[in-house]
This record gives structure tokens, sequence and C-alpha cells, in this order.
């Protein structure tokens, strides 16, 4: 390609660190137009849920709940039965310790800059004395994480959450927070400074770090999966809620009054 | 507030390991109010009233007892202390209005062993665990008190508990766990459960004992 096109400004930067540049343009300039929709989305959230491909969502919902009884459920029990508790805890904190320089990224595009300083000190503290993040001597300083991603800082610049989804192999999410994730990626400062097979190790660690979580949670989460009349709804249910308490956008439901109206009309 | 996030994958990928303790922690939550005189309902009394509960809740959390001898406190206390009745026809819905005497009481009973049941047998999460009351405050036309939840190995994280004296007692009738509303959630699965029953409430009466 670079005999052909020799001038990387007008042919395209096809370095890994280009083209991840203008992907992001992309995603950004996508995200902005989301952004658009911000007033038309508030009335239909105050109503619950705003679902207008829920039958596409209940199919992508089956898919999922079969990945979950045939591979990550059964994978989930052998990795907590064989692995040692505390090397399930040291992977889970060296792969949330990997999660913190993106969260300083979006702290900062929201303009928050306390908890930027906190995530930033907390991943200082515990790459260090946390040997590489798989200790978290953070928390106990009182520097716990200031969880945040790219859907936040959409929601921070007035993005409406769009409609609801559930995505093969991720699960419940908005057209909001979905675009989001995939910004996150390319946000990413640990994916952009580290390539293989470093980055084949952070990826193995989220995984096993997933897989982790499945076990820990397992009552809870077989609970909502296989004993819910309706998963689905659950899962939905679930997800908007607690998506909308973290970004401070919580419904009308929460000052429901049953002695006013009995029957939840 | 901060929450950690589990990176992406199958089913729960989306749901934030905060979701799974406002699940679990549901358990605790219903075991914390305790009843009162006829007195009118205030922000103080309604907080002073949760800390004794959650000082009992405390109590049985720590005791040592068995798991079952555990769960079986926890159906008790629940019993006594939450509003079952109003909880159960909010959580049945419109159907309630069709419902006869009779079978709003049999619906009341079933729905109450269920829900013990159901939240009780992750009451084992908590053991060892703590909940501190922080505030409360006037929402509408009840009371609101907000609280804190300390579990082993996890970040605190919040627990709101829905007040009132309209029954004539002072109870409880919600609790709302990281934004997650448990009166919401029991009206998605008791209206899911009926509708696999096409309606019929008798039906569910007698399946729900059994469930949860």
């Amino acid at each position: 390609m670079s005999p052909v096109c020799p001038d990387a400004v007008r042919c395209g930067d096809t370095s890994p660190a280009g083209r991840r540049g203008r992907v992001l343009a992309v995603l950004l300039a996508s995200a902005l137009a989301l952004s658009g929709c911000a007033t038309a989305d508030i009335a239909s959230r105050d109503a619950g849920f705003n679902d207008p491909f829920e039958p596409r969502n209940r199919d992508v919902h089956a898919f999922n709940k079969g990945v979950d009884r045939v591979v990550l459920r059964p994978a989930s029990q052998v990795y907590g039965t064989v692995v040692p508790g505390p090397v399930r805890g040291g992977i889970g904190n060296f792969a949330d310790n990997l999660g913190l320089p993106a969260a300083v990224v979006n702290n900062l595009l929201q303009g928050r800059i306390e908890p930027a300083g906190k995530n930033t000190f907390r991943f200082l503290v515990n790459s260090t004395f946390g040997l590489g993040g798989f200790l978290d001597p953070a928390t106990d300083m009182g520097l716990t994480e200031e969880s945040t991603d790219f859907g936040e800082t959409l929601h921070v610049w007035g993005a409406g959450e769009g409609v609801y989804l559930e995505m093969p192999l991720r699960g419940p999410t908005t057209m909001r927070d979905t675009v989001g994730t995939v910004v996150d990626v390319f946000l990413d400062p640990v994916g952009a400074a580290i390539d293989s097979p470093e980055a084949q190790y952070v990826l193995g660690a989220k995984a096993l770090s997933l897989v982790g979580d499945r076990y820990r949670y397992s009552d809870t989460i077989d609970s909502l999966l296989y004993e819910s009349a309706d998963s689905y709804s659950q899962a939905r249910l679930l997800y908007l809620q607690n998506r909308r308490f973290e970004l401070g956008t919580e419904a009308e439901s929460n000052s429901y009054d049953p002695y006013n109206d009995p029957y939840a009309q | 507030m901060p929450s950690e996030r589990t990176p992406g994958g199958p089913v729960q990928g989306g749901l934030t390991r905060r979701m799974m303790l406002a699940l679990l922690a549901g358990g605790t939550a219903f075991a914390v109010l305790a009843p009162r005189g006829a007195l009118a309902l205030d922000t103080a009394e309604a907080r002073a009233l949760i800390d004794r509960a959650v000082g009992e809740i405390n109590g049985v959390i720590n005791s040592g007892q068995s798991e079952t001898a555990m769960f079986a406190s926890f159906e008790q206390i629940f019993a006594r202390y939450a509003d079952v009745a109003i909880i159960a026809q909010s959580a049945l819905g419109v159907a309630a209005r069709q419902a006869s005497p009779a079978q709003m009481a049999a619906f009341t009973r079933a729905f109450q062993t269920y829900i013990s049941r159901k939240y009780g047998r992750r009451f084992r999460e908590f053991i060892g665990g703590k909940i501190e009351v922080t505030g409360a405050q006037q929402v509408k036309s009840f009371y609101e008190v907000i609280s804190t939840a300390y579990l082993r190995g996890e970040a605190p994280f919040e627990v709101r508990f829905q007040v009132s004296d309209r029954s004539g007692r002072d109870l409880f009738f919600n609790i709302i766990i990281e934004g997650v509303n448990m009166l919401a959630s029991e009206r998605t699965e008791i209206g899911a459960l009926l509708d696999a029953r096409r309606g019929n409430l008798d039906q569910l009466i007698a399946d729900l004992p059994a469930m949860g």
C-alpha cells in the first residue's frame, strides 16, 4: 500500500494508532448524533422503558441463556472449584485495575476532576504496592473505584438512553450504552499502550474475571435467569433501574405510594 | 456512586455487580422494620424504627445459628414487620380488583410464603455483614430511610426503606437497593406468573407457596 500511496496524511495512517483514531472519530460523530435524540427520550424514560425491538431482544435473550447454560455457568463451576478464592480475587483485581485508565479518560471527558484524581491514585497505588493490581491496598486507603464508562459520558453530554437492547454475549443495555461500550474499546489507554502478546493476557484476565463473577454471584444470577417467570422482563427492569440510579436519572416509580394506588395503575 | 462493572459477557455482562448485590440484598432488606404504636410517623420516628430493626437483623446475621435456623427467623421477621397485604395487592396489580375477598386473603398468605422463602434463601450472603442507617426524609405521603449495607468483600451500597403507617401500624412496603425497586420487580414477576396461567388466580394461589 505505501508505494502507491506514500502520503500517510492524505491516504490515511494505517498504523494501529491511526486506525484507532479514525474509528474513534466516526464513533464520536455517531455518539453526538445520538445526543440529538435526548429530548424525545425523556418521556419514554418516565413511562418505564422503551423496547420497540422486544421480539428480537427476546430471541437474543434466549440465545444468551443458552450460552450461559452450556458454556459460562459450567465453566464458572469448574473455575470456582479448581482455582482457590484468593487467586480468583487477585485475577478480578488485576482486570479491574486495568479498567481504571479508561475510567479516568471518561471522568475527564465528563469534567469530573475529583473522581479522575481518585481513580488515577487508585491505579498508581494498586499497580505498585498492589503488585501490578493483583492486590487492592487502595480500597483500604479509602481510594474506592469511581466507576464510569463512555455511556455515562454520553449521558453527561446530554444524550438520552435510547431504546432498550439485549446484545448477544453481552446482555442488557441501551442504544446509548451500546455506543458507549464500543467507544470505550477505542478510548482505552491500556489497549493503545500494549500489543501482542500482552493484549492477549489482559483479555484472558478479563475473561477469567467475568467467569469468576459468574461463580461469585451464582445463586443470584441463577435465580434471575432460571427461576424468574419471565427472566427477560426481570433483566430489563433490573438493568434499567440500576443504570438510571448510577446516572442519577431514576424514574418516578420510586415515589410510588401503594396506599394511594393499591392496584398499581 | 462508585460501582464495579463486570466486563462484557453472556447474559449478565451488561449487569453490574451492584445489580447482583441489589438482588441478593433484598434478603436483609425485608427483615428490617418493626411494628409500632398508632402514633403518626415522622422522619425521626421512621429513622429510629430502622435503627432498632437494623440492630435486630444484625443480631440474626451474626448469631452463629445454622442457615436453616436463620431462614426460619428471617421468615418470622418478615411476616411481622412488612405490610405483606399491601405488597401482595400491589404485586397483583389490576388483577386484584377482580379478586374476591377470599381470593385476596388466600393470595396474601401464599405470597407471604413465597416472598419469605425467595429472599430468605439469599440471606446467607449477609452473614457477617451489617447495615447502618444514614438518614431519613419524607417522600410525598410516606417516609424513606436511607442506609448503607456493608457486606464482606463488597463495596458498600445504598439501601432505602419506604415506611408508612397507613395500614394502621408502622410497616415497610418497599425497598430500593441501588435503584432497584422490590415492588416493581415483584409486580413484573407476579404478572408473568399469572400470564403463564392464563390469568387463573386460583391456580397461582395453589402454585405460589412452592415457588420462590
